[in-house]
């Protein structure tokens, strides 16, 4: 499980069956919007799409304050004032795209129950990107869920999934038409979402 | 074998045919209608004609706010998806009980449709073996189906059961289908033909519009096809030897000759009946005594005696004689041609008479014809009513090929004249017809709906097309048809010849690979084969 363990990004601290919060070990080291993501034991994994990155305070009803001074670059700042690091922390929303079911099968649909709090969460490798993506039945679920902006979560998700298939342009083809066919009658946000998409 | 999915059915009726949802992989443009599908429902395999390409959406909005196709991957993925291509199929056809072997049954009328979802893609060369067979004698080649290399045939031995037509503007490409035509009745040997070539281009050499020359029977099939000719001048002039020269004596002219050519000699009804009176006053050798009348005097005595109208009399006399100058006629003997031809046809040769310079006269033309054709027809009512007794007096069936086929089938003559009996009484007498026309609608109601098989190229008058489709199921989706048949060389089809309507690429006819297809050989193909055959027989040379 080395290389599991050497992708680990997080530890759930939110969950639902619809999605889960995880903080990243590092401050600024999360995966990027639309990556896909697992937590919990291999086998029974749940597998996310990023939906949101975010970096705050660590306590909830302080906000930091401004201390940059004239002349100072971005890293000044940090290294003048280390404590920076400690108080504040990067965390992401993963929308639940998939789970594994019995017998190694990907399920392409939300969990029984939610991770477990303080589950690991791991960026996957290629080979879990592909085949996952290989059929994109989930589309719809990240499309409608509770977030910002689904739609390009749904982009950004896609191109990502595009440059680890075979043929990159006939995957965003085929991509497209799925959604084409989600959102039919939403023809100017297809619009927009379709040319987030083009090659 | 290559199956080229299309898409599926998602609705539909018999009536109204089913539609198809195109993949998104087909592209509308990949698909014209008039082609062959195959739909595989449950149980049985569906044959049917695309009637219809449509464009439509899943939803409603596609049309009012289109997406942004100006982007070129936005264009790839809208097409096929939201907005979709289908297709209207109208089933035909239904082949077999299983997918695995196909044509277990042999195709039947479809009356019911495939199922929702089943599978419909382009025909495959193989359905359309199925379907209309396989090339062999009794199934000659006439032609490729629209976008498709298969050889698409049809049934000679059903199609000379009945009398059958060509139809087609000027320059469509009759007289090429015709004569292909002909070849297949010739390697079907099941039937002779006799065609009154009236602009010589069947029978020996023909051309083409580039001006190139195309062979004609004699040549494809020189040993089965004798060429008799009307104008020994004009053939030997062409470096043709015919086998026979005709010539008609005036005797063998009959009254009802005479009113076949009414319209085309200007004689009124009048006139044309004294013919009547003519020959019931002088019998057998009207013609000869009634132009040998001279002047008013004698004209006006015999027609008082008859009673008959004077001038119109002299207007008959002028027409007949005009008509006793051409130079086949002769006065003086009664000639053999008739025998003549009966004793090729009844070798099982095919017969070609062309009519030389005569060709451009109508009225010599339908003289002829007329004539020759009564008479064999004759012969024929004669021994089939003798083969009821005698089956081996049954004569050899007998197809009569004629061009502008209105002048002797037209409503005023058709009831009275042999054509038209012949055409109406269907093969009660093996003989029947094969009209080749540029203006259907100037022929008898009633023979066209006789017609088994009609095979027409593109026209344009819709007269005409009407004539050609009255009376025939599902005529309105064949009109459409008809009218976007291309100018030349592409002809629908339909009738007993043929399992259902089709459209075709008539096959090509004047290269040398066409004569090749047609089993010709030239001299040094025949030296080869010679050769062949001796290795075959004693092994190969020492040389
Ligand atoms: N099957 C074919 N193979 C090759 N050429 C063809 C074929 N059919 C038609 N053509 C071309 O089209 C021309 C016209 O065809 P064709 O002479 O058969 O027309 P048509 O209908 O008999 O005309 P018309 O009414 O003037 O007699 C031919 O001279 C030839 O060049
Ligand atoms: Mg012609």
């Amino acid at each position: 499980m080395t290389m599991a363990e050497d992708a680990r990004v997080g530890e759930v601290v939110e969950a639902a069956t619809s999605g889960f919060v995880a903080q990243c070990s590092r401050l600024y080291e999360a995966p990027p919007l639309g990556a896909l993501v697992r937590c919990g034991p291999s086998a029974s994994a749940v597998y996310g799409v990023v939906a949101e990155v975010e970096t705050r305070s660590l306590d909830p009803g302080r906000r930091p304050m401004a201390v940059g001074r004239e002349g100072d670059t971005d890293d000044d700042v940090y290294r003048r004032n280390p404590q920076i690091s400690r108080l504040l922390s990067t965390e992401i929303t993963a929308v639940t795209v998939a789970h594994d079911g019995d017998g190694g099968r990907l399920l392409r649909y939300l969990p029984p129950s939610p991770p477990r709090i303080h589950a690991f969460v791991s960026l996957c490798s290629g080979g879990e990107l592909r085949r996952l993506s290989d059929s994109l039945d989930f589309l719809r679920g990240v499309l409608s869920a509770h977030v910002t902006s689904p739609d390009d979560v749904a982009a950004a998700f896609l191109r990502q999934a595009a440059a680890v298939h075979e043929d990159p342009e006939a995957f965003l083809v085929a991509a497209g038409r799925e959604l084409a066919a989600l959102l039919s009658s939403e023809i100017p946000r297809l619009n927009s979402l379709l040319k987030r998409l083009s090659p | 074998m290559n199956v080229h999915r299309l898409g599926m059915v998602v609705g539909g009726s018999l009536t109204e045919g089913v539609e198809v949802k195109l993949d998104p992989e087909a592209s509308v443009e990949d698909v014209r209608a008039g082609s062959f599908v195959s739909i595989q429902g449950e149980r049985m395999r569906f044959f049917g004609v695309v009637t219809d390409v449509v464009l439509d959406a899943t939803d409603r909005a596609l049309r009012s706010t289109p997406p942004d196709v100006s982007n070129p991957f936005i264009a790839r993925v809208v097409s096929g998806g939201a907005a979709y291509g289908a297709l209207k199929v109208e089933p035909m056809l239904t082949i077999g009980g299983g997918s695995a072997v196909l044509g277990v049954d042999g195709p039947s009328p479809a009356k019911t449709i495939p199922a929702h979802f089943s599978p419909a893609s382009a025909a495959t060369e193989a359905d359309i073996e199925t379907v209309f067979g396989e090339p062999s004698e009794r199934n000659f080649w006439i032609g490729n189906p629209m976008d498709m290399e298969a050889k698409l045939c049809i049934d000679v031995e059903e199609l000379v059961k009945r009398s059958n037509g060509v139809f087609g503007k000027t320059g469509s490409g009759k007289t090429f289908l015709t004569r292909l035509l002909l070849v297949g009745i010739v390697q079907g040997r099941k039937a002779s033909n006799l065609v009154f070539d009236m602009e010589s281009e069947y029978g020996w050499m023909g051309y083409s519009e580039g001006g190139s020359e195309v062979k004609g029977l004699k040549q494809l099939f020189t040993s089965q096809v004798a060429l008799f000719s009307l104008d020994e001048t004009s053939s030997k002039r062409r470096g043709i030897n015919p086998d026979y020269v005709v010539r008609i004596g005036y005797e063998e002219v009959e009254p009802e000759d005479v009113g076949m050519l009414r319209e085309t000699l200007g004689l009124s009804e009048v006139a044309a009946d004294a013919a009547f009176s003519l020959q019931r006053e002088y019998g057998k050798k009207w013609l000869g005594r009634f132009l040998a009348l001279s002047g008013r005097d004698e004209v006006g005595e015999t027609a008082a005696r008859m009673n008959v109208n004077q001038s119109a009399l002299i207007t008959l006399q002028n027409r007949l004689r005009r008509l006793a100058r051409l130079d086949f006629m002769d006065k003086s003997e009664s000639h053999d041609s008739v025998n003549r031809i009966i004793e090729y046809l009844d070798r099982g040769m095919h017969v070609v008479l062309e009519f030389g310079r005569h060709g451009s006269n109508l009225a010599a033309y339908i003289l002829v014809a007329n004539l020759l054709t009564r008479r064999i027809y004759g012969r024929y009512v004669d021994r089939k009513e003798r083969s009821l007794g005698d089956p081996a007096q049954e004569p050899r069936p007998l197809v009569i090929t004629i061009e502008e086929a209105h002048k002797f089938l037209t409503p005023s003559v058709a009831s009275q004249t042999t054509f038209g009996a012949i055409a109406r009484e269907m093969r009660k007498y093996n003989v029947t017809l094969l009209v080749v026309d540029q203006r259907p609608s100037g022929i008898d109601d009633e023979v066209m709906s006789q017609l088994g098989t009609k095979i027409t190229c593109l026209l344009d008058n819709d007269k005409d097309i009407d004539a050609v489709l009255t009376g025939v199921s599902g005529s309105r989706k064949l009109r459409t048809v008809l009218a976007r048949l291309e100018s030349k060389q592409q002809a629908l089809a339909f009738g007993h010849a043929l399992p259902m309507p089709v459209v075709f690429q008539t096959r090509d006819y004047g290269s040398a690979e066409s004569y090749r297809d047609l089993g010709w050989r030239n001299a040094v193909d025949l030296k080869a084969q010679v050769e062949d055959d001796l290795e075959d027989l004693f092994g190969p040379s020492a040389s």
